[in-house]
């Protein structure tokens, strides 16, 4: 006879947190891959730092008295294990979340974190030049890649199961609304003509990074707008990236968790959601940004936070954060 | 990496079509001489020992580069699973390994028949004598053992006076360390009845060799030791209070940063418990709850690998953040069970191990199938007279530390040593104990000069619930180091898959 299971609020939060760390660190790779290719002759720094502000760490950038260069951008994300918001610090915190919760996950799992967490440790700076920086990338991309096929293919679907899906679509929600804020710190000189073919590239470039573009190419009309990009990077409901999907996916981890295991505490997370649904579709793409692209993305970004405390506050209010907990809470740039 | 079995396996093949010719510096065994010790491989047991022929030609087929390449491979998994222990420092974590050897030590059933009764016989002994102590102290009232060794004792707990613990079991876990002399016979050096730990390398051991070695283990017919956790779980469900159906049991640990919280891990799993943290119990109503995402739930075992001070803060070390406040209470009211039970540690004292083969007798009316070693007790006046007079020959040891601290070995150490330890004894002679220096036994182990015979010991592991079970084996240590006799991992020491063969001739 097999037991009814329930879950601990330290797994619960544990899980929440080892998924948001890798989506995180997946998405890293990807924003510095685009990041490379928007380098432009002579303004190849401008390209870099804004990294730096979508991640909104100006202020922890130059506090360090980093120069906003490329090599200080790409050392400050790929190398630095200090900075809470670099792809080692988080793959760091993923790991220490994973071996507190070692007793659930499956051990192939573990496994595979442990090997990818020793390749990413031994990233060597000489791998950040030029036509490496991208396949490392990859290799980042990839290994998280095969953490989360060994995840679904192999981690028990009770209660932490929903955690972990959790963790992993808010992570994924705010990074790509940091992925499509990336174009709005580009700044594009020149005639109107270059500015337009730059301005193609560089869209191009964002559905790239998020793995959205021969997607995004069988759905938009022939010659599309940004707003087609946006609209398809926000509101998309068959894109796996786009901020709606998140949002569909993370209503249904929800209501799974409510109906199945009868958590009623769920309510005000669902809330928050209706919520964000309303923002997100209440207004078209070109609204969207004809009102301040930017601002909007911000307003997301912020409502994803607060999704996450009522899911926090509802089922791990008691326990410590774990650590690195505090690169979560990215202010608002 | 993934491929490394497989191509150890033909490179295996390879070697023993080639191994007819094989000797010299690849043949493993090359000049090997376990000299005046006993040897688990090579000495003659006085039975039938085709297992052991048999593992030593197997190895000699591998051949030494091919043995080395793939223990290598070996360790080097063991660190991909993290069947590791952490070591902290600043803000970096290392994971280190407990080194293993591929080198298999072998029992033969007649010698696991001695180890399991003997084993059985101190389990039952240490239950007996806690059950006494902490209720009509018959034993202190018949003068065997002095008062003052179990009352004046630190670990000794007046909170367990006159509390029932279910079948009168104190100790579920024990691990028992037990070595072999140079005729070959069995010797208990310590017993472990608090928190002892070693038996996930136990298990893992076996899924490594299984793994990286079944050339080596074909046809064997060994006791198998992946039934641990299922006993463990067992008894601790039997213990649980009583009329608790389907009782929920846990393992209390001390969290990531404790040096065995692989093995907690470990035994969580193979229970199919949670594994708690203190921080994630409570007790309310005088009962214990863990803190889930529905709310509370209810408690009613908990294998605790955290010491008797750490329980809990309002009864024991107030600075402790590990336990759980008011758990003790809870458990004085009887409604949660602790494994092992509170204040054992006063039955695994060295000095109360000296007056072991009189307590066996005392309580079950039997000699010790297990001996100890010879043990002179300093506050006997003839054991002290002995241990003055022969300080050059004899191990002297303080009763109240462990870990191998204060220890003297009297054939190693120098005059000045020696006097200082003199003088340590006379001034508090009831601190001190003394022992012969033990040849402890060797086996053919991987070395950087090839197979060497390195010291090793065993740890049992017997598990008590309504019954006691022993775990077929045991965790063998080898000390790496040549001529070194301290096991411990801390030191240097390694671990060695240990095989029960399931009966004489133990072939299939």
């Amino acid at each position: 006879m097999l037991r009814r299971s329930f879950l601990l609020s330290r797994y619960a939060e544990g899980l929440f947190w080892m998924a948001r760390y890798l989506e995180r660190v997946e998405n890293l790779a990807r924003l510095i891959d685009v990041t490379q290719s928007f380098e432009s002759p002579g303004r190849e720094s401008e390209a870099w730092f804004a990294l730096v502000r979508i991640n909104a760490d100006e202020e922890d950038f130059l506090k360090r008295g980093l120069t906003p260069d490329a090599a200080s951008v790409k050392h400050f994300y790929m190398l630095d294990r200090a900075n809470s918001t670099s792809i080692p610090f988080s793959l760091e915190s993923a790991r220490h979340n994973a071996r507190t919760l070692r007793p659930l996950i499956a051990t192939e799992m573990w496994r595979q974190l442990n090997i990818f967490h020793r390749d990413v440790l031994a990233i060597d700076a000489s791998e950040l030049e030029g036509d490496r920086l991208s396949s490392l990338c990859t290799r980042i991309k990839e290994g998280v890649q095969a953490q989360s096929g060994i995840t679904a293919g192999t981690f028990y679907r009770d209660q932490g199961h929903y955690f972990y899906q959790l963790g992993r679509l808010i992570e994924r929600a705010d990074q790509t609304t940091r992925l499509l804020d990336i174009r709005y710190h580009l700044l594009v000189n020149g005639g109107y003509e270059e500015r337009r073919l730059t301005e193609i590239t560089q869209w191009g470039g964002i559905l790239r990074a998020a793995a959205g573009y021969h997607a995004f190419r069988r759905v938009a009309r022939p010659g599309f707008t940004p707003e087609d990009v946006v609209s398809f990077l926000l509101q998309d409901k068959q894109f796996p990236r786009s901020v709606g999907c998140c949002l569909d996916e993370i209503d249904a981890c929800l209501t799974h968790l409510r109906s199945v295991h009868n958590l009623r505490g769920t309510a005000p997370a669902l809330e928050r959601v209706d919520e964000l649904r309303n923002a997100l579709f209440g207004q078209s793409a070109s609204d969207i940004i004809i009102a301040g692209l930017h601002e909007f993305l911000d307003a997301l970004q912020s409502d994803l936070i607060s999704l996450a405390g009522e899911i926090g506050s509802a089922f791990f209010p008691m326990v410590q954060p774990p650590r690195g907990a505090e690169a979560s809470s990215q202010s608002q740039s | 990496m993934c491929f490394q079995g497989y191509c150890a396996l033909q490179h295996t093949k390879f070697q023993m079509d080639k191994c007819a010719g094989m000797s010299g510096v690849n043949e493993p065994f090359h000049n090997y001489d376990p000299g005046q010790y006993f040897c688990e491989l090579t000495t003659p047991r006085g039975v039938p020992d085709a297992a052991m022929a048999t593992i030593r030609r197997r190895i000699g087929e591998i051949g030494l580069p091919a043995l080395r390449a793939r223990a290598a491979a070996a360790e080097h998994e063991l660190i991909n699973l993290g069947i590791t222990f952490t070591v902290y420092s600043d803000a970096n974590a290392i994971d280190r390994i407990l080194p293993f050897d591929c080198i298999p030590r072998i029992l033969t059933a007649a010698e696991w028949a001695i180890l399991e009764s003997g084993v059985r016989q101190r389990v039952a002994t240490l239950n007996a004598f806690l059950h006494d102590i902490y209720h009509d102290r018959r034993i202190l009232t018949d003068g065997v053992l002095p008062a003052d060794l179990v009352l004046g004792n630190p670990n000794y707990q007046p909170a367990m006076e006159r509390f029932p613990v279910r079948f009168g079991t104190y100790v579920h876990i024990c691990g028992t360390d037990i070595v072999r002399d140079p005729q070959g016979d069995f010797l208990v050096l310590e017993d472990n009845a608090r928190t002892p730990s070693g038996v996930s390398y136990v298990v893992e051991n076996r899924h490594l060799m299984a793994r990286a070695f079944p050339d080596l283990m074909a046809g064997m017919r060994l006791r198998p030791v992946d039934d641990y956790g299922r006993r463990l779980l067992e008894a601790m469900t039997e213990i649980a209070p009583e009329g608790v159906d389907d009782p929920q049991v846990v393992l209390l640990s001390p969290g990531i940063y404790n040096s065995a919280y692989f093995e907690h891990v470990f035994l969580a799993r193979e229970m199919g418990v949670p594994l708690v943290e203190g921080g994630d119990l409570m007790v309310e109503d005088d009962r214990v709850w863990m803190r889930t995402t529905s709310g509370r739930r209810a408690v009613h075992t908990i294998y605790r690998r955290i010491g008797d001070d750490f329980l809990d803060p309002t009864v024991f070390r107030p600075d402790s953040m590990l336990g759980v406040p008011g758990l003790i209470g809870a458990w004085r009211k009887g409604n949660v069970s602790l494994a092992n039970a509170v204040g054992t540690g006063v039955a695994d004292d060295k000095a109360v191990y000296a007056y072991m083969p009189r307590m066996i007798r005392y309580y079950l009316g039997e000699d010790a199938i297990l001996s100890n070693v010879e043990t002179h007790i300093c506050r006997e006046p003839e054991g002290l007279a002995f241990t003055l007079a022969n300080m050059e020959k004899l191990v002297v040891k303080p009763v109240g530390e462990s870990g191998g601290y204060g220890i003297t070995i009297g054939p190693r150490a120098s005059k000045a040593e020696i006097e200082a330890a003199r003088a340590a004894l006379l001034a508090d002679p009831e601190n001190w104990i003394s022992q012969p220096m033990i040849d402890l036994s060797v086996a053919p182990t991987l070395t950087e000069t090839g197979v060497r015979p390195r010291h090793l010991d065993l740890r049992p592991f017997a598990v008590t619930g309504r019954n006691t079970w022993v775990l077929p084996g045991g965790l063998s240590r080898v000390a790496l180091k040549e001529g070194s006799l301290v096991v411990n991992s801390s030191q240097g020491g390694g671990s060695k898959d240990t095989w029960v063969l399931a009966d004489e001739g133990s072939m299939g």
